[in-house]
């Protein structure tokens, strides 16, 4: 049995479970995910962020439990006693794939052209599942880009609904500009109900959207082809410094 | 009569050429067409998009001169940021854009046009392309090859590794340059100048051989179009446009490139993707032909008075004592890609001694401050114009680009009615017709994809009708 070192000052791992075949400890409430990274097993994630409430929406991060073949979400499961997770299988992985390949095709993902190519979460998990062509029909959407934000800019044919900038807006900067309206393949980010993002006057310009965004959905305006870089782990510097109410500098700051 | 009907261009495989040879009703060949069907729908791909990414978006469309594209695209971006690209910014893109002419005039004239230069248009198609050439003349084609990897490597140490290098941006370029980026580059010059000035020796030594060819190929009077300083300098990337005529007069000097509109008509093709740009005044009515002009290498060299280098103005010098200040064969594009090669050579010299090279403000921000900008530069093969109209949140509502390739469609048809008329003879096409047709446009480089094809033989196929359209005879070549 592998030995987890204690959280400083907290309980000990004390619940006995199986990752990939390796009997494991982890801590009461963790969920799946969080075991994983801490074992340093990597699961895909898109809509989860460190410091962000679960969405438990894009379902890459599924696993296999037990045997069974019904994938629960890494991110929104937390371990019990006795679970037998597997992270990597030939159906997960297939799985996976799958869904990537769907979220291009429902979107306009070119890469070539695209402000946040080389930079992008979607194009790491294209590369990383081994993506390398879509058998679903392209969607091709044609959704007006919204530029009318003086310093950002909204592409929803690059949107993957993630809602990473719904919570981080909502739950960090306390503005809530954000929401998805309707439902299914209709869905789609608004901003203050439906206007233009530059006449949503509850925006306080402070671009942590953008930085979070998966994509190159949301960018700063005047970037040219693979200029967009995003700072999605900023949110979780934030996150630590609200709950220990103390300024820290940050270990890693962006590039 | 072949059982095959002719098949709509738009549905053939992109990248090849087609030409047409139409016959009258005495059966000689009255005119000819090239077709491209390139630049499909792009323009209206491009509308809608954040101005910005144009540079990126434009660059994608041509895999073979997409440095060309970064830099028009910036340009036009620039004018509706009412900048001025920074002083260093500006000296990069001249890297770039000298180092984009030699590799792109280096893959014409020794991969493409060499084989059929030196070893005969009439040698035997299995060899007669760049490996026959790697056989008969290995160091030649090793020095071509040398040569255009210096061009690459400026061109990457402006715009980045990859093909469609994204160092060229809207407001000036991605990053200051270095000096370990200046001795790279430094340490390839004396080569790069050397195998320059003895292809020009090789190309002396042999164009008397194509006496009838240079007869032929395109040579009849048009207008020339070019950048050009207001001294008369030869100039690739910056300023003004003059425009002379076939006996070097000035039509218009100085000319605005934001202004084109004023001179420039285009003409659609019912058969091609590619509009017909001609010179407003000459042409009194719905035939665009008398408005032909003509920009490249040959332009260039025909607009300016000089290139402001020391040794290609020597050659350009000997050249034109040979023959005349202006010449009108097509033929002769291919010496003066070379000269282009050997002044670049010596600009980019010039360019890496200059300080503000490495000056660290290399970008210039700013807003959406005009509704309509065009951009201009000298491609290999000829003027570029980006024209963009945005809203005022900056997304683009019209683009126009004019190609080289497209300002010289007509006179590329000319110069295939010419050789068509010279060498078809009777109603059966032979390869003999298709290989000098062939050479005829290759002089202009024209920029489809095919025309980079690695055996140095475009995938083609050569059409000849009848007065009422139908298919008298056909040769393909794959
Ligand atoms: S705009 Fe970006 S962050 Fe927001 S939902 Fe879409 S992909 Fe996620
Ligand atoms: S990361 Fe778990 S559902 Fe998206």
């Amino acid at each position: 049995m592998s030995l987890t070192p204690p959280r400083p000052g907290g309980p000990r791992p004390n619940v006995p479970v199986i990752l990939d075949g390796e009997e494991v400890l982890a801590f009461d409430g963790e969920t799946i995910l969080d075991l994983a990274r801490r074992l340093g097993s990597p699961i895909p994630t898109l809509c989860y962020l460190d410091g962000l409430s679960v969405h438990g929406g894009c379902r890459l991060c599924v696993v296999e439990v037990n045997g069974d073949n019904r994938l629960p979400l890494a991110c929104a499961t937390p371990v019990s006693s006795e679970m037998d997770i597997r992270t990597d299988t030939s159906s997960l992985r297939d799985h996976r794939r799958r869904v990537i390949e769907l979220l291009f095709a429902e979107g306009n993902h070119i890469c070539a052209s695209c402000v946040s190519s080389g930079a992008c979460e979607l194009q790491d998990l294209a590369a990383e599942n081994d993506v390398d062509h879509i058998h679903y029909a392209l969607e091709f959407p044609r959704i007006d880009v919204d530029a009318t934000h003086p310093k950002y800019v909204l592409d929803r044919e690059r949107c993957v609904l993630c809602t990473r900038c719904v919570r981080v807006c909502d739950e960090v900067e306390g503005a809530h500009v954000w929401d998805i309206a309707q439902r299914g393949s209709q869905s789609t980010l608004v901003a203050e109900l439906g206007k233009p993002w530059g006449d949503a006057t509850s925006c306080t310009w402070c671009g942590k959207c953008v930085l979070v965004c998966p994509t190159g959905a949301l960018s700063f305006k005047g970037r040219s082809t693979g200029e967009m870089r995003h700072d999605p782990d900023v949110i979780a510097f934030l996150a630590r410094l609200r709950d220990e109410g103390e300024w820290i500098d940050r270990e890693e700051p962006a590039p | 009569m072949h059982d095959i009907h002719t098949i709509d261009p738009v549905s053939r495989i992109e990248g090849h050429a087609k030409i047409t040879l139409h016959l009258d009703d005495a059966g000689s060949v009255a005119d000819a067409r090239f077709h491209v069907t390139e630049f499909r729908g792009f323009e209206d791909f491009c509308r809608g998009r954040p101005v910005a990414e144009m540079p990126g978006l434009t660059a994608r469309t041509c895999g073979i001169c997409p440095v060309s594209h970064l830099i028009a695209s910036a340009k036009a971006v620039d004018a509706i940021h009412a900048i001025v690209a920074p002083p260093a910014a500006r000296a990069q893109r001249q890297l770039a854009n000298l180092g984009q002419i030699i590799q792109s005039h280096v893959l014409s004239f020794f991969h493409l046009s060499a084989p059929d230069l030196l070893l005969g248009m009439d040698a035997d198609p299995a060899t007669r392309n760049v490996f026959g050439l790697m056989q008969a003349e290995p160091e030649l084609v090793r020095r071509g090859i040398r040569l255009r990897q210096f061009g690459q490597e400026v061109i990457a140490a402006v715009a980045g590794e990859r093909i469609h290098g994204k160092g060229i941006v809207p407001g000036g370029v991605a990053e200051p340059f270095t000096t370990d980026k200046r001795d790279a580059i430094r340490a390839g010059l004396d080569e790069a100048l050397t195998a320059g000035t003895d292809t020009w020796q090789l190309l002396d030594g042999i164009v008397d051989g194509f006496r009838r060819e240079i007869g032929v190929f395109g040579d009849f009077p048009t207008l020339y179009l070019a950048h050009c300083q207001p001294d008369g300098t030869w100039e690739h990337i910056d300023g003004k446009l003059r425009v002379v005529d076939a006996q070097g007069g000035l039509v218009v000097d100085q000319l605005d490139p934001a202004d084109y509109r004023d001179h420039l008509g285009e003409a659609a093709n019912p058969d091609s993707y590619l509009k017909s740009p001609y010179w407003k005044a000459l042409v009194p009515d719905d035939d665009p032909r008398p408005g032909m002009y003509r920009v490249g290498p040959l332009a260039r060299i025909n607009v300016a008075d000089r290139f402001g280098t020391p040794i290609a103005d020597e050659l350009l010098t000997a050249f034109r004592d040979r023959v005349g200040r202006v010449v009108s064969s097509a033929f002769h594009y291919h010496a003066a890609r070379v000269l282009e090669v050997i002044a670049s050579i010596e600009l980019i010299g010039r360019l890496l001694d200059d300080p503000v090279l490495y000056e660290p403000q290399v970008r210039a921000q700013a807003g959406i401050n005009a509704r309509r900008g065009v951009g201009a530069s000298e491609a290999p093969r000829g003027t570029l114009f980006h024209d963009y109209e945005v809203d005022g949140d900056g997304l683009v509502t019209g683009v126009n680009l004019i190609i080289a390739t497209g300002q010289n469609e007509l006179a590329m048809n000319r110069t295939i009615l010419e050789i068509a008329r010279e060498y078809v003879d009777g109603p059966q096409l032979t390869d003999g017709v298709l290989n000098r047709v062939e050479a005829g446009i290759r002089a202009y480089d024209p920029c489809l994809s095919c025309s980079t094809h690695a055996l140095g033989q475009m995938p083609m196929a050569l059409e000849l009708l009848d007065p009422h359209g139908q298919l008298v005879s056909e040769v393909h070549r794959h």
